[in-house]
């Protein structure tokens, strides 16, 4: 079981309070979690990464386990406290403006 | 009893206002979508409770919203704008080709006659259309694939598809603008285009005349009317008689022929309103004084409207979406500002008051004259 805390603009656009919780087939990844995410939850399609390219968005950030996960590639394993649901998976809007 | 409802879109949220006939008290619902830019709203005029809304955000992009209650409850729908086939480029501003690159949907606007239909106008500039509601959106690619598309220009405000105008009179004509490339026709349902410039002068850019490359802010029609357009461009107020064959400036006396909005009197073809602008890099009102314009001749004689509205220390924009007129009798006119206020004449301009004041910046207002 994978956990998710999304940032709160999408919390309310899923009509969700508090964390996600995923099961997941096969490891843990970026791409599987939010093609889990994405499966479950089909209004945060494009919010997260786009639906052309898959790319992150620019001003959303990935942290687990105090670490910015951001620019790992999506492919990569999360680490193990993430995948076994000790730590959960972040979703961060970056800080922008002044 | 008639009603109004005027959807209000802002750079933090939607605002739907609602009021009886006398137009005198509002009822004001929202913020919808709070923080998130609302680039407009436009109800169908099929079904005047279905309501589609473009919600946009710098962190997460585009979503499409839409209402099947007038704006009570929303459903996200399909948010994927894929241009299609391979994109290529447009200029970019230092005049190098660029990847078309979607940004944003700019504007809606829903079938005179199916509510499952809706254009998209997008950023980079290119049409899309759905037919089930929303659950889909595909690329009209004539537009951008007829030839001029690797000149075109963003804008300072980016290369945006703003104004789409569905010809009632031709089920088959519409028109659409982009900033900064022009105004643009079909005849085919929008299978393709032909650039419509002739009679713009422009001298922002190097042919003042080229048959693409103008800064079209908006264009207005009157529905018993549909040749007869009316644009605000970057600079000049523009008049065509033959659907955009041709255009010829009927700026007249105003002060300044700068500007964003334009739109025409609902029961009154020749009755037209603009907000002058002091210049394009002074966004703000000459002289610090609000004041609509209104034309009773199709352009040229202007008279200043100015009951209710602010004479001093005024400096604020009106965006381009940002005015629109009802259908009642007599007719109502309504503008937001960037300052956050949205006023109101139930006289056709002759006084306004505002229904809200303090806003986030105004992106869009729409009217809806409801039974």
């Amino acid at each position: 079981m994978i956990r998710v805390i999304l940032p709160a603009h999408l919390r309310a656009l899923a009509r969700v309070a508090g964390e996600v919780k995923l099961e997941l087939e096969g490891q843990a990844t970026q791409r599987s979690v939010l093609d889990a995410l994405e499966a479950c939850y089909p209004m945060l399609r494009g919010t997260i990464r786009d639906q052309v390219t898959g790319q992150r968005r620019p001003f959303v950030r990935f942290f687990a386990c105090e670490e910015d996960l951001s620019h790992e590639s999506t492919d990569a394993p999360l680490p193990d406290a993430v995948a076994t649901g000790a730590e959960p998976f972040l979703i961060v809007g970056a800080i922008a403006g002044g | 009893m008639s009603h109004v409802r005027i959807l209000v879109g802002t750079r933090k949220g939607a605002f739907v206002l609602t009021a009886d006939g006398k137009r005198q008290r509002w009822d004001i619902s929202g913020p919808h979508f709070g923080g998130w830019e609302i680039y407009h709203l436009k109800g169908s005029p099929a079904d005047p409770n279905r309501l589609y809304a473009s919600q946009t955000s710098g962190w997460f992009g585009q979503l499409i919203q839409r209402s099947n209650d007038g704006g009570k409850t929303w459903e996200p729908v399909d948010n994927k704008f894929a241009y299609d086939g391979v994109p290529g480029t447009h200029q970019w501003y230092d005049g190098k080709p660029h990847p078309w690159e979607f940004k944003r949907v700019w504007h809606l606007e829903p079938s005179l006659t199916d509510p499952e239909t809706v254009y998209a106008g997008v950023e980079d500039a290119a049409l899309f259309r759905t037919t089930d509601g929303g659950q889909s959106w595909r690329e009209l690619p004539g537009l951008r694939g007829h030839g001029s598309g690797p000149a075109w220009q963003p804008g300072a405000g980016g290369m945006c598809l703003h104004t789409i105008l569905l010809d009632p009179g031709h089920p088959e004509r519409m028109f659409i603008a982009i900033s900064a490339a022009g105004a643009f026709r079909s005849d085919d349902a929008g299978k393709t285009w032909r650039p419509i410039n002739r009679g713009l002068v422009s001298q922002t850019i190097p042919n003042p005349t080229a048959e693409v490359g103008h800064c079209v802010h908006r264009i207005a029609m009157h529905r018993s009317r549909p040749d007869v357009l009316f644009m605000q461009k970057h600079w000049d107020v523009m008049r065509s008689d033959d659907g955009g064959e041709s255009w010829h400036e009927v700026s007249g006396n105003l002060p300044t022929d700068f500007g964003f909005p334009i739109d025409v009197h609902a029961h009154e073809p020749d009755t037209i309103y603009v907000v002058p602008i002091k210049s394009d890099s002074e966004h703000y009102p000459p002289d610090g004084k609000l004041r609509v314009y209104r034309s009773r001749t199709g352009g040229n004689e202007w008279e200043a409207l100015t009951n209710g509205l602010p004479q001093s220390n005024c400096y604020l924009n009106v965006l381009r979406d940002a005015m629109t007129v009802d259908s009642l009798d007599p007719c109502g006119v309504y503008f937001g500002t960037t300052g956050g206020q949205v006023y109101a004449s139930a006289d056709a301009g002759d006084s306004w008051s505002p229904i809200v004041r303090d806003l986030p910046a105004v992106l869009s207002v729409e009217a809806q004259s409801l039974p």
